[in-house]
């Protein structure tokens, strides 16, 4: 009899310390409003939506602990109270038509309760109305484009690649605070502006998301999805791709930097002003020697991961003594602007700019030993994608 | 006849070419078991690569095919085969028929299932690797991106869904034709009512994964562009077909489940199922929605308002039906007088689990807070809730169940009740820790994560290789019974349950109900 009431209690204590640890759940997210950065808990970030969002979770999540401790308080009652060992004889009711439609109407009312504000937030959601700023986010297998559309200026267009050092990843260094949230060049947008974002892939479906800031939509190549934002509060929120995408899926996170509106502008002009001199730049000519410099640090940033420090290789070929640049400067620019299909090789003609691309390949060719003495013009780009 | 009564064939030609349900009941169980401990070993070997920050383990390319071959493994080897090898023994043994109504069709649609899974693993060793495009295969990432295997994947697809709709037309063809006299269907036992509900459901949605799969191979082989953009297709088309098949094939895993519990918490309760008529119609209105509500897994797409509204309304409904299956199992045991032997805890852990799944799946159909849980390990946690604590829990209490009956030796109960605590214990630990961090931003199919979501993964890989190792407990408990359980041989191995499979000795013939039964 004893043992049978201690197996009772040990049934009842597993669902009881879960329904204590939602609660207590709960009770975190509650306070977390000074946390942003909850870990057992969504957050409620920094937008209107989040919060709508946020405060939707809680109440479904509380409806569903309630009707939780509901059904589980009967059952656990009955289950200490009509065993066999109590020598209780079974009833033999079956069936109660009000009884079922009592628990088919009941649910149905509180279903519809729970349908007027996930309405009202859904239609917040959709609303895109009077967006202050628009910016087209790109994914590419693995890493993200941002393209501020402007119709007075020069578009101002980068990419954000993952910055954490495969050093780190593979646990030869001690990883940083950030770990794999962190990237090159982040995401920048004005406080209190309504932002749209036109979401998009090159290549497969991603899908961008950004917690505190509520926003998630798929990248889907050939379709330009919509969604927005509008931060109160500045600070650097964090966010990953939320839809499968390939072998380095876990690997393209998403910084967003929310600044000041000054401190917004400020930074627009500095990228404005890059991208009209890349513009101007794109009709000069350039020294063998102004190329290796600029070509040097384009290679350490977008070439060395795969190509090693000494064009050496690595996941990706030797570039040192390769056909590829040691031969004719065509062959060598149709790799680097297209890529070779089918290979972790991809195509940086859209990833680099014309002056950029034109550096690069400068500095592969004369670089490591492979003193070719050819210097290629950006204007030598430009008519290789014209074709 | 003199040769009326025979026994089985002897040597390995019994298992070839049987047709009898018996026989390929059990083969599917044992096969389903095998999917099982390969489908686990996968889960493993990801979530051990997931106890730590970085990459130690294994590579992120391999991590993928791990995710994907786990998740289709365990649906369409595991959890869908082990309920036909069920619907298999137990249908013809519950409405009083002395087979299933086509016999040579049963043996073809098992023995066309262990060279399609031997493919399906083979491409693990194949130039490029398995596919790695996870079991919800999304184009283009399985046709444009997609490893040269992904054509081996399209032709298992095709012939395990030619196996399950044979599965299906016999189960069909048998509750409708061979039931005994008198037994009407609503007499018919639940498992036996839900299982014809799934069966038409996989005939209706089989065709349809079919379909998605055949477009896929066009667009890798023939030129088309059914899914991609760049050739005037769409790759949310594809989403819509895979989910219009995906959404009731999660109800196909479940609703056998429902039928298992609704059979096992009465016999343990010693009191009648409470709204037998109810449940019937519940399971029916489930069926019935699960063909309206497909979009709900595709709230981020970007579909117009208009249709994230209908999404989400049909899918709040599901929610009545549900309950009024919880509700009923509670009233069912409410008054009842209870024993707790293995088969019973594992359908009360089920009916507990699977209810905080349907709370989280309650969740998850509100759109816009679905925006935030969309592909996080929010959603990670409550599938595996309702497919492992839902289907695998129930299909392990069935097991336990009938197993007696079968083989006419009792299981070792301490054992069984070990195996389901530790189970139930492991189960929690492993995924209960899940929806945390899904709510804190963890997105899932990720090889490696951030450092905040540190300590919760570690505690879900501390409690998946529990649930794991539990596995091997069960596997023995079963085998030991088999060479050496103690023999039974009451008709009614546990005194509250009812039907006619009870009233066959035990253990069941090879051949039963050669004559029908009368059912009152």
């Amino acid at each position: 009899m004893c043992f049978k009431a201690k197996r009772l209690y040990q049934l009842a204590l597993g669902p009881v310390l879960m329904l204590m640890t939602l609660l207590s759940a709960g009770a975190w997210g509650s306070d977390a409003e000074v946390m942003t950065a909850s870990t057992v808990n969504m957050p409620a970030g920094v937008t209107a939506v989040g919060q709508s969002i946020y405060d939707l979770h809680m109440i479904i999540l509380w409806i569903c602990v309630v009707i939780g401790l509901l059904v589980f308080g009967v059952m656990f009652y009955s289950i200490y109270y009509h065993r066999k060992s109590r020598g209780v004889t079974p009833a033999t009711f079956h069936e109660s038509t009000q009884v079922e439609i009592a628990w088919t109407v009941v649910p149905f009312i509180i279903l519809v309760v729970m349908a007027v504000p996930a309405t009202k937030t859904l239609l917040e959601v959709y609303n895109f109305d009077d967006s202050e700023l628009d910016i087209v986010v790109t994914g590419y297998q693995w890493k993200w484009k941002y393209e501020y559309l402007d119709e007075t200026q020069e578009n101002v267009s980068f990419f954000s690649n993952l910055r954490t050092p495969q050093s780190e990843i593979y646990n030869t260094e001690a990883k940083g605070q950030h770990y794999l949230l962190e990237v090159d060049e982040p995401l920048v947008i004005p406080v209190d502006t309504k932002v749209r974002f036109l979401v998009t892939a090159n290549d497969v479906i991603h899908s961008w998301w950004v917690p505190d800031l509520a926003v998630k939509k798929d990248a889907i190549p050939g379709f330009i999805n919509e969604t927005w934002t509008l931060a109160t509060k500045e600070g650097v929120y964090r966010g990953q791709c939320a839809e499968l995408c390939g072998k380095d899926h876990g690997f393209m996170p998403i910084v967003v930097n929310v600044v000041s509106k000054e401190a917004y502008a400020d930074w627009l002009a500095v990228k404005q002003k890059d991208a009209a001199e890349i513009k101007q730049l794109m009709a000069q000519n350039f020294s063998l020697a102004e190329q290796m410099e600029r070509g040097k640090s384009v290679y350490d940033r977008s070439c060395l991961a795969c190509h090693g420090a000494n064009g050496e290789g690595g996941v990706g070929t030797a570039i040192a003594g390769s056909a590829v640049a040691t031969g004719d400067v065509s062959g060598h620019l149709e790799i680097g602007i297209n890529g070779v299909p089918g290979t972790a090789m991809q195509a940086f003609g859209g990833q680099l700019n014309d002056v950029d691309m034109a550096a690069v390949i400068t500095y592969q060719r004369n670089a490591f030993g492979n003193n070719m003495g050819d210097v290629v013009q950006p204007i030598d780009v430009f008519n290789h994608k014209k074709g | 006849m003199g040769d009326h009564h025979h026994g089985p064939a002897k040597g390995l030609t019994r298992w070839f070419f049987t047709t009898n349900h018996k026989d390929i009941g059990t083969m599917y169980l044992w096969f389903s078991f095998a999917m099982f401990i390969l489908g686990g070993s996968f889960a493993m070997i990801i979530r051990a690569e997931l106890f730590q920050p970085g990459m130690q383990l294994i590579e992120p390319a391999f991590f993928n095919q791990m995710t994907t071959l786990h998740g289709l493994i365990m649906v369409f080897g595991a959890i869908m085969p082990s309920f036909v090898g069920l619907a298999n023994w137990m249908i013809p043994m519950m409405i009083g028929a002395p087979d299933m109504a086509l016999p040579r069709m049963n043996n073809w649609s098992f023995w066309i299932l262990p060279p399609t899974f031997l493919l399906l693993a083979s491409t693990l060793f194949v130039e490029g690797g398995a596919p790695a495009f996870g079991w919800t295969f999304y184009a283009p990432l399985s046709t444009t991106y997609a490893p040269p295997s992904v054509t081996f994947f399209i032709f298992s697809v095709h012939i395990l869904g030619l196996s399950s709709i044979m599965g299906s037309i016999n189960i069909i063809a048998t509750v409708m034709n061979m039931r005994a006299p008198g037994m009407t269907y609503m007499k018919m036992p639940l498992f036996v009512w839900t299982w014809l509900i799934t069966a038409f459901l996989l005939v209706a949605v089989m065709p349809v994964l079919a379909g998605a799969v055949t477009m896929m191979l066009m667009d890798i082989h023939f030129g088309t562009s059914f899914f991609s953009a760049a050739g005037g297709g769409d790759p949310v088309l594809f989403q819509h077909i895979f989910w219009f098949f995906g959404h009731p094939e999660v109800y196909i895993i479940i609703l056998p489940a429902f039928g298992v519990v609704s059979q096992i918490i009465p016999a343990f309760s010693r009191k009648q199922l409470f709204g037998y008529d109810s449940m019937v119609y519940a399971t029916a209105s489930i069926a019935f929605l699960s063909f309206i509500v497909w979009a709900h897994h595709m709230y981020t797409v970007g579909m117009p308002v208009a249709g994230e509204l209908f999404f989400m309304y049909a899918t709040m409904l599901i929610a009545v039906p549900t309950g009024v299956k919880v509700f009923n199992w509670v009233s069912t045991m409410w008054r009842g007088a209870m024993t707790f032997e293995t088969p019973m805890l594992f359908s009360i852990g089920f009916l507990i689990l699977f209810t905080i799944g349907g709370f989280t799946g309650l969740m998850l159909s509100i759109a816009p807070a679905d925006f935030q849980y969309h592909d996080s390990y929010f959603v990670v946690a409550h599938f595996h809730y309702v497919m492992v604590a839902g289907a695998v829990f129930s299909m392990t209490a069935a097991v336990y169940y009938w197993l007696p009956k079968w083989c006419g030796k009792m299981y070792n109960e301490t054992m069984g009740k070990t195996h389901f605590w530790i189970s139930f214990i492991g189960f929690n630990l492993a995924f209960f820790p899940q929806h945390f961090v899904g709510l804190a931003g963890m997105p899932r199919r990720i090889p490696d994560y951030a450092l905040q979501f540190a300590d919760f993964n570690m505690m879900s890989s501390i409690g998946a290789f529990i649930y794991g190792a539990s596995q091997i407990m069960f596997l023995y408990n079963v085998i030991a019974t088999i060479v050496s359980g103690t023999p039974t041989s009451e008709e009614k191995v546990w005194d509250g349950a009812e039907g006619l499979e009870w009233s066959i000795p035990t253990p069941a013939p090879y051949h039963t109900f050669e004559t029908p039964p009368m059912v009152r």
